[in-house]
């Protein structure tokens, strides 16, 4: 028997126990979806002031006009997807390559030093983001003059602790037989990890890039920090532009977050099975 | 132990060591530059009277000043009451819905799993903005229609000092679960049957088992949740930043946004160093704390 009773002879008590629960776990989803679905329904209404509507939680049309309008905001509104697309997308080939590299290092290979840097890079995980964020920004904005340019909005991203925290967990369970047969058969140290370990590893660099395409895609504090020009921002920084500049428009307002949300619900949708798998991959024996 | 492990370590293969540097060599390089140079330069900042063109060393001043700040103490207690009303709520609401979905078909669990971590998937800025109209204070303001029907009155919850942090709040409550739940679930199903068996023999009712089975075998989660939620707390920014810029009257400046306010709206450098440089060493003394006391008979 298992925590819960199984209620054996009866199944009318354990229907009834179970149909009370979803409909307690549905209540609370209903609330954790509503700002969501508020989201969505508020942005087909019309791109007219807030105080001409009183707005409600049920749609009273389906207009577009709303988007049309976000889109109409800037020039470069199509732009800032594409900048959030490039930057995303870079940032997670980048961590995939680098930290699949380095966890393997860090897990398989013997090196004079290994232990100290992984505990290095392990205390490095609890500095908050706060502390190297000035000189960050001195280093990246004043040194090197990189102020909107995609190399200042990807560079620091290019391989995060974390992945490869994420790797070498995963990679030190990988048996060393393994390995071993494919040294006897003579291959280099790379064509090990390139045709051993990196297939047995498939499902955690899935969870590895989806996490850190959705991280960099939401970021937002670094690119509001890198980029001045309207030209170079990412699609979160312009949300927030165009809020901060049509403080009472709400259908406009809500067209701008359903756009950049959107991409990830779709990919969460279509991947959440990664998503869900990655929460537990990272926590486990952390 | 150790003893039979010793043999059968593998033969160190000639060259292993320079292949091991090549692996990480970009990583290596990546992390110098923008994790380790930024800390040590960081202490060096917080030393100084940071100007563009001539900065001066002051030594420790940035931290007395700091120390003697009403506004870092404000924005201070402001981070450990938003974490009081935060973390712990949310683990055991997520304990309790974890608990929940467990009798439940397999379908039926992905179903409420992929509802509650829907939020972690939108931007912290769409949300904000969501919210932001949630908590319109103007009477057909989401939230002030529901409370009309419960017979009270309209609220100014994002500008009332009264409210403000607890808007805050009430959106981190609904909308941060998501992961916390996916894990307490890994932590239920790895819970041994042979536990619950014994418990039936002695007679356990649901509760007894819920108090002395499923509560100790989660410790090891609760735990990891508690520190990661703490240190995650006493960073937040964004929401403070995009829904009440620290208002009014800074009753929601906290920490992570005094540092940025100081850094990228006063550009006081020196002053954002050593205030970020206290914050690590908050974070870095109660996380050991939290690892001293809760972790004392947790097993990895």
């Amino acid at each position: 028997m298992a925590l819960y009773s199984n209620h054996d002879g009866r199944p009318r008590v354990k229907t009834t126990r179970n149909a009370i629960i979803f409909i307690a776990l549905l209540l609370f989803a209903l609330a954790t979806i509503f700002p969501i679905y508020f989201m969505v329904i508020s942005s087909f209404g019309d791109p007219v002031e807030a105080g001409a509507v009183s707005y409600s939680i049920f749609p009273s049309k389906i207009s577009f006009a709303s988007y049309k309008y976000f889109f109409d905001f800037s020039e470069y509104s199509y732009r800032w997807i594409l900048n959030s697309l490039i930057v995303a997308t870079a940032v997670m080939v980048s961590n995939v390559i680098f930290a699949s590299m380095a966890g393997y290092a860090f897990s398989k290979l013997t090196f004079k030093g290994r232990g100290v840097l992984f505990a290095v890079l392990l205390v490095s995980m609890m500095i908050p983001y706060q502390v190297t964020q000035v000189p960050l920004y001195v280093l990246i904005v004043n040194v090197f003059s990189l102020q909107d340019t995609y190399t200042a909005l990807i560079a620091p991203s290019l391989v995060t602790v974390y992945n490869i925290f994420l790797a070498k967990q995963f990679m030190s369970s990988i048996p060393n037989e393994v390995l071993e047969s494919a040294k006897i058969e003579g291959a280099n140290q790379f064509q090990i990890y390139w045709r051993v370990i990196l297939p047995l590893s498939k499902t955690v660099l899935a969870v590895m890039a989806i996490l850190t395409f959705m991280d960099s895609w939401n970021t937002f504090f670094w690119p509001l920090l890198v980029t001045n020009s309207t030209e170079m921002q990412t699609i979160q920084v312009g949300l927030k532009n165009f809020r901060f500049a049509n403080t009472t428009y709400i259908a406009p307002m809500m067209a701008g977050a359903t756009i950049s949300a959107l991409p990830m619900f779709i990919l969460f949708f279509s991947l959440q099975r990664y998503f869900l798998e990655g929460v537990t991959v990272g926590a486990v024996k952390g | 132990m150790a003893d039979i492990v010793k043999p059968m370590k593998r033969r160190k293969i000639r060259g292993e060591g320079a292949w091991g540097y090549a692996f990480i060599a970009v990583a290596l390089v990546v992390f110098a530059m923008f994790t380790a140079y930024p800390v040590v330069s960081a202490f060096l900042i917080s030393l100084q009277d940071y100007k563009p063109l001539g900065s001066t060393y002051i030594g420790f001043d940035n931290y007395v000043n700091t120390f003697k700040d009403a506004l870092f103490w404000k924005a201070l207690r402001n981070t450990v009451v938003y974490t009081i009303l935060t973390v712990p709520v949310n683990l055991i609401l997520s304990m309790i819905i974890a608990i929940l979905i467990l009798p439940l078909r397999k379908k039926t669990q992905s179903f409420f799993k992929g509802i509650y971590y829907l939020p972690v998937v939108a931007s912290g800025v769409a949300l904000s903005v969501v919210w932001l109209w949630i908590f319109d204070p103007m009477e057909g303001g989401i939230l002030n229609q529901l409370i009309n029907l419960l017979g009270i009155e309209n609220q100014n919850w994002l500008g009332s000092g009264k409210t403000a942090m607890f808007s805050l709040v009430l959106m981190s409550w609904l909308s941060s679960h998501g992961t916390s739940i996916i894990i307490y679930l890994a932590g239920l199903l790895g819970i041994d049957e042979t536990f619950y068996e014994a418990a039936d023999l002695d007679g356990a009712n649901f509760f007894h088992k819920l108090w002395h089975i499923v509560v100790p075998s989660l410790k090891p989660a609760t735990l990891f949740l508690l520190v990661t939620g703490v240190i995650g707390s006493f960073q937040v920014f964004q929401n403070a930043y995009l829904m009440t810029g620290g208002g009014p009257d800074n009753a929601t400046t906290m920490v992570g946004l005094l540092i940025f306010n100081n850094a990228f709206t006063y550009f006081d450098f020196g002053k954002a160093a050593a205030q970020s440089l206290i914050l690590a060493v908050i974070i870095a003394v109660i996380s050991v704390v939290q690892f001293k006391y809760a972790g004392k008979d947790v097993e990895y």
